[in-house]
């Protein structure tokens, strides 16, 4: 029986049905007494988009990211993820979904093939070693398949974890500082490699980075955090001239700072 | 006759469902395919506990050649199948503990293995880790002292199977803490069971226990086990209403066990100790 898709009625949902992301009221609090990571967060990302989450450490992007993977709870609020209520029916999203982070390692005594093997059976992807030659093949991971994924430089490292995070071709990605650590030769490759990717495939995106020119670049849509909440959004674009500034980063310390554009210095 | 639409589909779950369990066994024999320190280990202390208690026994025996006595059989009998238990429990804990150590939990927790898949992919480590470990010491007791665990008969097979599915239950229990306390209840994966030694009757009857410490000694499937295999090399006989007691007490320990592990692994998502579960 398919389980029924998290739609309400007259909402934008971009192709394919059921939106990417459906937020509605998240919160979350570690603690009752402590304050909320994440406080009343609502969005609906459309298919096909990339959309970004930016805000300084401790804004909640992880704990965003981590409810909308099930590895965290909600205090309150509701997730579905290509229309499957993440409540009752993650499992069924997680197979259409996947998510790479640096802060997440691969088991580094395995090689890079053993590990694309595992993942590749964990999400029961067909033809399992033809999907491990063709991602190889595109992130240039050919000659890297048999060493050890504990032996390989940071960028190398990346291009593994994004192997693995493409290995069951994702409607959904989840990518948490894509390029952090990298240097800015292997980042442009990393960011123009997941332009493609996304227009060849159509897969929805949803970053989270510190890095501005990165989401500048990349995303359609921009949702600006502070302290748990969502205090602005819209395109860069958007951002931009309502602030009244030339880049992503000076609109980033406009918020942390909460200056408006009328303090902004001409 | 084709199987219709839902049987098919049920069909499909089920084979995914095993590729993915497959998957996280797959990922262990690679990791022990490239460790050999890590499968040396599986065999080290089995085989060391075999030796010393060899000697002792044929000490105990009076006469040094004497090593095919009755103690022997029973102290040596006692050593190997508790062995199983031990490595049991430590199988499904230490792979477990090696998601954690390779910081890889996240990755997996955030893919499609229902989290009864993790347990049975656990269990069959659990199952590879005791024959890997456990064979040699066995091998090595009939070589050495002339001590078939076999002699006992088949029986032993299902002695072994009562004390293995003990150990899944405790080891449900030390995953549980780990869940709830983080990797610093890691120590807990090699001490626990051994704790439990001086109630489960090894190597002396439940009755030389004081009265009052033996409900809790009855209480354990290995407690039934051990008095079975004392009944199966003494008195040649088998002593089915022990057996019968072990997989009893299996079936509850477990049940319990796996409630305590799915609360744990609810409230760690609760608290968000998924994505910090290393420190």
């Amino acid at each position: 029986m398919t389980k029924p898709v998290l739609v309400p009625p007259g909402l934008p949902t971009g192709a394919g049905g059921a939106p990417a992301i459906l937020a509605e009221h998240l919160t979350k609090r570690y603690a009752p007494a402590a304050a909320p990571a994440v406080e009343d967060l609502s969005f609906t990302m459309p298919r096909g988009a990339t959309w970004g989450l930016l805000g300084g450490n401790g804004a909640g992007k992880t704990t965003t990211i981590a409810m909308l993977l099930g590895l965290l709870v909600p205090s309150a609020g509701r997730i579905a993820c290509l229309g499957h209520d993440m409540a009752r029916d993650r499992f069924t999203a997680l197979a259409r979904m996947n998510f790479s982070s640096p802060y997440i390692a691969l088991p580094s005594r395995l090689s890079v093939a053993e590990n694309l093997r595992v993942y590749a059976h964990l999400y029961d992807v067909p033809l399992a070693e033809k999907r491990i030659a063709e991602l190889a093949a595109q992130l240039q991971l050919t000659e890297l398949l048999d060493r050890p994924a504990g032996q390989l430089s940071a960028g190398q490292k990346t291009r593994v974890a994004l192997a693995k995070a493409l290995v069951n071709r994702p409607e959904l990605l989840l990518l948490d500082e894509p390029t952090a650590s990298l240097d800015p030769d292997t980042g442009d490759w990393v960011r123009s490699w997941l332009e493609r990717y996304r227009a060849e495939t159509g897969c929805s995106i949803l970053l989270a980075s510190h890095n501005m020119g990165e989401v500048e670049r990349l995303c359609a849509h921009v949702l600006m955090l502070k302290q748990g909440r969502v205090v602005d959004q819209g395109s860069p674009a958007a951002l931009l001239e309502k602030y009244g500034r030339d880049d992503l980063e000076d609109v980033f310390l406009d918020i942390a700072r909460g200056r408006s554009r009328a303090e902004v210095p001409a | 006759m084709r199987p219709r639409a839902g049987q098919a589909g049920m069909l499909d779950g089920s084979r995914a469902a095993l590729r993915r369990i497959w998957g996280l066994v797959y990922r262990h024999l690679a990791l022990y395919r490239r460790s050999w320190p890590r499968v040396l280990e599986l065999m080290y202390w089995p085989i060391l506990q075999m030796i010393v208690w060899g000697f002792v026994t044929a000490y105990l025996a009076g006469v040094q050649n004497d090593v095919t006595s009755v103690a022997a059989g029973v102290l040596l009998g006692g050593v190997l199948l508790w062995e199983a238990a031990l490595r049991s429990q430590m199988g499904f804990s230490i792979s477990f503990l090696e998601e954690i150590w390779s910081r890889n939990l996240g990755h997996v927790f955030v893919s499609p293995l229902r989290p009864r898949e993790l347990v049975a992919g656990l269990m069959v480590m659990s199952v590879i880790r005791v024959v890997v470990g456990v064979t040699p010491a066995v091998l090595l007791a009939w070589l050495l002292y002339g001590f078939g665990l076999f002699a006992m008969g088949p029986v032993v097979v299902v002695f072994f199977a009562a004390l293995l599915i003990m150990g899944w239950a405790v080891a449900l229990g030390v995953t549980s803490l780990i869940l709830r306390y983080g990797a610093g209840a890691e120590a807990l994966a090699w001490s626990v069971l051994f704790g439990l030694t001086p109630f489960a009757a090894v190597f002396y009857p439940v009755s030389i226990l004081p009265a009052w410490l033996q409900p809790v000694a009855l209480a354990l499937p290995a407690a039934h086990v051990f008095e079975g295999m004392r009944a199966a090399l003494l008195q040649h006989e088998i002593a089915w209403g022990h057996l019968l007691a072990a997989f009893v007490l299996d079936a509850l320990w477990l049940a319990a066990m796996g409630w305590v592990f799915m609360r744990q692994f609810q409230g760690a998502r609760v608290r968000g100790a998924l994505l910090n579960i290393g420190e």
